[in-house]
């Protein structure tokens, strides 16, 4: 190979294809070794929570606003909806943080009122409030992408951690540590 | 019987394909002379084995043979025989042995046509071919064996995917698997030619009709997934920039640049070490399609097939073919001397410029394709779509078409647009430039809401069409040569589709309306009614039918019959849409669900020149099937001559 002296200036370039290749791979292992995950973490962790005013979404319950969210007290804000199976599975959980003293507050996406109502009278309703989001626009601003989703907001509005998929009986103390936490951090701030 | 007959044939190739790549490294040797005479025949015998394990797979599915756990997880005694033998295909084992059926049949086709090439570099082309063969072998054999059998033959199938009975899929993707398996043809020449130092015209001959073969195929492939995902998605979309679309784009784009590249070394001996990169790119573009696909790794609409650990065995193919190739690449190529040099006006600089262009397109699309799973390494996720892929793509492919319609006007080596060569490149051109600067203004006057893409759009296909035809002025007709044809009718098709594509999203009009029966509705120029809705069933179907009466600016009425199928083994629903054509345009109804209160969602679309997109792909393969046509007649008329020939020399008793 005498020739190879001849022509030093491309010999780095010539490397760099296999260089391309080499990235390529490194990605793709490590596109294969990571444990497939299709959920969407919200961006909006960490931030307050935009505002808005919900009309009430049930007869015996008030709609939901931003200014329900800065009391002091931590609390959940539960996405769901009566046509979402995984929301009605979730129930039992639910009542059970509201038994033990949480305040959960409801955004109902996209439902009819009587929808809900019959949901509400078979599942048990654990809210306090809950608010009619007919065309998703809170559900977008805090970085939802489906039903159920549960956010723990602090006292002072902002969102804390977001729960995606329906809440199991082993999620329950996990969402309590987290609104202890939330308690520390918004007294805190 | 037939699975172990096929499992049998199936190991046998592959001792063949190992055979082959022994005989083709040694005979390389400067001591192996006899052991060259060995490749030829033992390709040939690869192709035919492994074509009756192929064969014999087909036979299984065609017979439903319920003791073949493939047959039982992709058949069902109660469907058509069409989509039975297309369900051969329709999986990952099946489709794993099309895949190296193709490349071997293909290796034997080589083996047994190429004459002109020098032996040593063939031998090095099949040895290279074994190489790439011999690891899908090994796929097939170990990690998923088609002929499987289950302990307990079962009742009855499990069906196909619904989405899959329908005759465009079935035989999509064994289309484009051609496309990317007569790629593996182009990539093995180039390994060839790297190995045995002999990058030349011999070569680029060698080489062009395997890609301009597997372009036509790919061409054809992506036309039709696209016009099949229009018409029964039901998403009134014909393109989506999905991770498998785009997979199957790639390997398009670096087939292009090839193909114009290799004409160019082939009659220049020109572009040399950029001919034999591009060969190798446009296989690993398939290679990195294939994975994409059937890994998982991205999200895609096509979740096909889709297992990491098979993602594992075919990146470990990809890391030792490509990675082989690319580093073989590295240290051969500075001993590929230059080729002829050209000037930069020129019909060289010109395709130099597109395929550069062709290549950014490329790395365009693979960057937005990734870039998910970029982000995902450090917990960002992000889907990449049109917003991104439409204008930055557009970036290079505007400049690319103004070139391609001045490109086939100039002449080799060196050009000028002055003197004589004005009236024959620049005044014609000047005029194309004139009407698209018209149709540009025109649109931007009349049409204020189109965005700059489409209106761009329009004004460049109205340009290129006549542009394309401009190589055709001034010669004889009748003595143009077919690839002259080709080029005209291809590039032509490109103005074409891009006309179709341009329009679509300029002037498509799309109403949702719930129509309760005998109701009526506006549509762009389209009055529509809903006169009834009718249950219908198939052999493994049942659907609801409407019936939609449709009149186009008051002329008569056709009735549609948009349909919502169900299916029964496995579940699943599917919207098939209706289409009106028109030589202006298309439209489009899709039967969506019934609400509470009666009344059925409709969806409608009229999308004006819609249809032009998939004839302008028609058009680029038409145009790519004249050129092979062309190159294949001449190479009958050169045996025909030579056996002629030699008939008078041995009548001579010479």
């Amino acid at each position: 190979m005498s020739d190879n002296t001849e022509k030093p200036r491309n010999r780095l370039a010539l490397w760099l294809p296999l260089a391309i290749f080499g990235g390529l791979f490194a990605l793709f292992v490590h596109g294969l070794m990571r444990p497939a995950d299709n959920n969407v973490p919200s961006t909006f962790v960490g931030n307050p929570l935009p505002e808005f005013d919900l009309p009430a979404a049930a007869a015996d319950r008030p709609g939901l606003a931003t200014s329900a969210f800065r009391t002091g007290k931590p609390r959940l804000l539960n996405v769901f909806a009566s046509w979402c199976v995984p929301c009605a599975a979730e129930a039992p959980q639910l009542a059970a943080l509201a038994q033990a003293g949480v305040d959960v507050e409801g955004v109902a996406i996209h439902d009819r009122p009587e929808d809900l109502a019959r949901f509400l009278a078979n599942n048990g309703n654990p809210y306090a409030a809950i608010g009619r989001d007919d065309k998703r626009v809170v559900q977008i601003a805090i970085g939802s992408s489906g039903v159920p989703e549960t956010y723990v907001i602090d006292g002072q509005g902002v969102i804390r951690y977001q729960h995606i998929g329906d809440i199991r009986a082993d999620d329950v103390p996990m969402l309590l540590g987290k609104l202890k936490e939330a308690a520390s951090k918004g007294a805190g701030s | 019987m037939i699975a172990e007959l096929g499992l049998a044939v199936l190991w046998m190739a592959a001792a063949l394909a190992a055979l082959q790549l022994v005989a083709g490294a040694l005979a390389l040797r400067p001591d192996g002379g006899q052991l060259g005479g060995l490749v030829r025949p033992v390709a040939v015998m690869q192709g035919v084995l492994v074509l009756i394990a192929f064969v014999a797979l087909v036979w299984l599915f065609v017979t439903t043979d319920l003791s073949v756990k493939l047959v039982v997880e992709n058949s069902h005694s109660a469907k058509p025989l069409i989509f039975k033998i297309a369900g051969t295909w329709g999986n990952h084992e099946g489709s794993m042995l099309l895949w190296v059926t193709i490349m071997a049949v293909a290796g034997a086709f080589v083996a047994v046509i190429e004459r002109r090439l020098d032996e040593r570099t063939l031998i090095a082309t099949l040895g290279g071919q074994a190489f790439i063969s011999l690891g899908f072998y090994a796929f097939l054999l170990f990690a998923s064996n088609p002929f499987a059998r289950l302990p307990q033959p079962a009742e009855e199938g499990q069906g196909l995917n619904p989405l899959l009975q329908d005759i465009g899929l079935a035989f999509h993707p064994p289309t484009l698997y051609v496309g990317y398996v007569g790629l593996s043809i182009a990539f093995s020449f180039a390994i060839g030619a790297l190995i045995t130092r002999n990058v030349g015209p011999a070569f680029a001959r060698a080489m062009r009709p395997w890609v301009l073969g597997a372009w036509i195929f790919l061409t054809l492939g992506i036309t039709a997934g696209s016009y099949w995902a229009y018409y029964t998605l039901g998403w009134g979309g014909w393109w989506f920039w999905d991770p498998v679309e785009n997979a199957s784009l790639m390997p398009w784009l670096a087939a292009t640049a090839l193909l114009h590249s290799v004409s160019v070394l082939q009659s220049r001996d020109a572009l040399r070490a950029w001919t034999v990169m591009l060969g190798v790119l446009a296989f690993s573009m398939s290679m990195v399609g294939t994975f994409l696909v059937r890994s998982g790794i991205l999200t895609s609409v096509h979740a096909f097939a889709v297992d990491p650990q098979r993602g594992a065995f075919i990146l470990a193919l990809l890391a030792i073919d490509i990675g082989g190739a690319l580093a073989l690449f590295t240290l051969r190529v500075s001993t590929v001397t230059e080729g002829a040099r050209f000037s930069l006006l020129s019909r060289e600089a010109s395709l130099v410029f597109n395929n550069v262009m062709l290549c950014g397109i490329l790395g365009i699309v693979l960057i937005g394709t990734l870039y998910p799973l970029m982000t995902e390494a450090y917990g960002v996720k992000v889907s990449v779509g049109p917003p991104y892929f439409n204008p930055v793509s557009a970036i290079f492919a505007f400049p690319m078409l103004v070139v391609m319609a001045i490109g086939p006007l100039l002449r080799w080596r060196r050009d000028r647009l002055t003197g004589d060569r004005a009236a024959r490149v620049t005044w014609p051109l000047a005029v194309c430039a004139a009407l698209a600067l018209a149709v540009f203004a025109g649109v931007e006057a009349l049409a204020h809401h189109i965005t700059l893409l489409p209106a761009l759009g329009l004004a460049l296909a109205s340009g290129l069409f006549p542009a394309s035809f401009l190589p055709l002025v001034g010669r004889n007709l009748r003595r143009t040569p077919l690839p002259v044809w080709g080029m005209v009718v291809a590039h032509a098709g490109i103005a074409v589709s891009l006309f179709g594509m341009a329009s679509e999203s300029a002037f498509s009009v799309e109403r949702l309306a719930a129509l309760t029966i005998g109701e009526s509705r506006d549509v762009g120029p389209w009055q529509v009614r809903l006169d009834g809705m009718m249950p219908v069933a198939g052999p493994n179907w049942t659907a609801l039918q409407a019936s939609v009466s449709t009149r186009y600016a008051g002329a008569a009425p056709t009735v549609l019959h948009p349909m919502a199928e169900t299916f029964t083994n496995p579940p699943g629903t599917r919207n098939e849409s209706a289409l009106q054509t028109r030589w202006n345009g298309q439209l489009y109804v899709v039967l969506g669900e019934q609400a509470q209160d009666g009344r059925w969602q409709m969806r409608f679309w009229w999308k004006p020149f819609v249809p032009l997109i998939w004839a302008g792909g028609a058009m680029v393969g038409l145009g790519g099937l004249l050129a092979l046509l062309g190159r294949v007649l001449s190479d009958l008329r050169r045996l025909i001559a030579r056996d002629k020939i030699a008939y008078r020399r041995t009548r001579q008793g010479r």
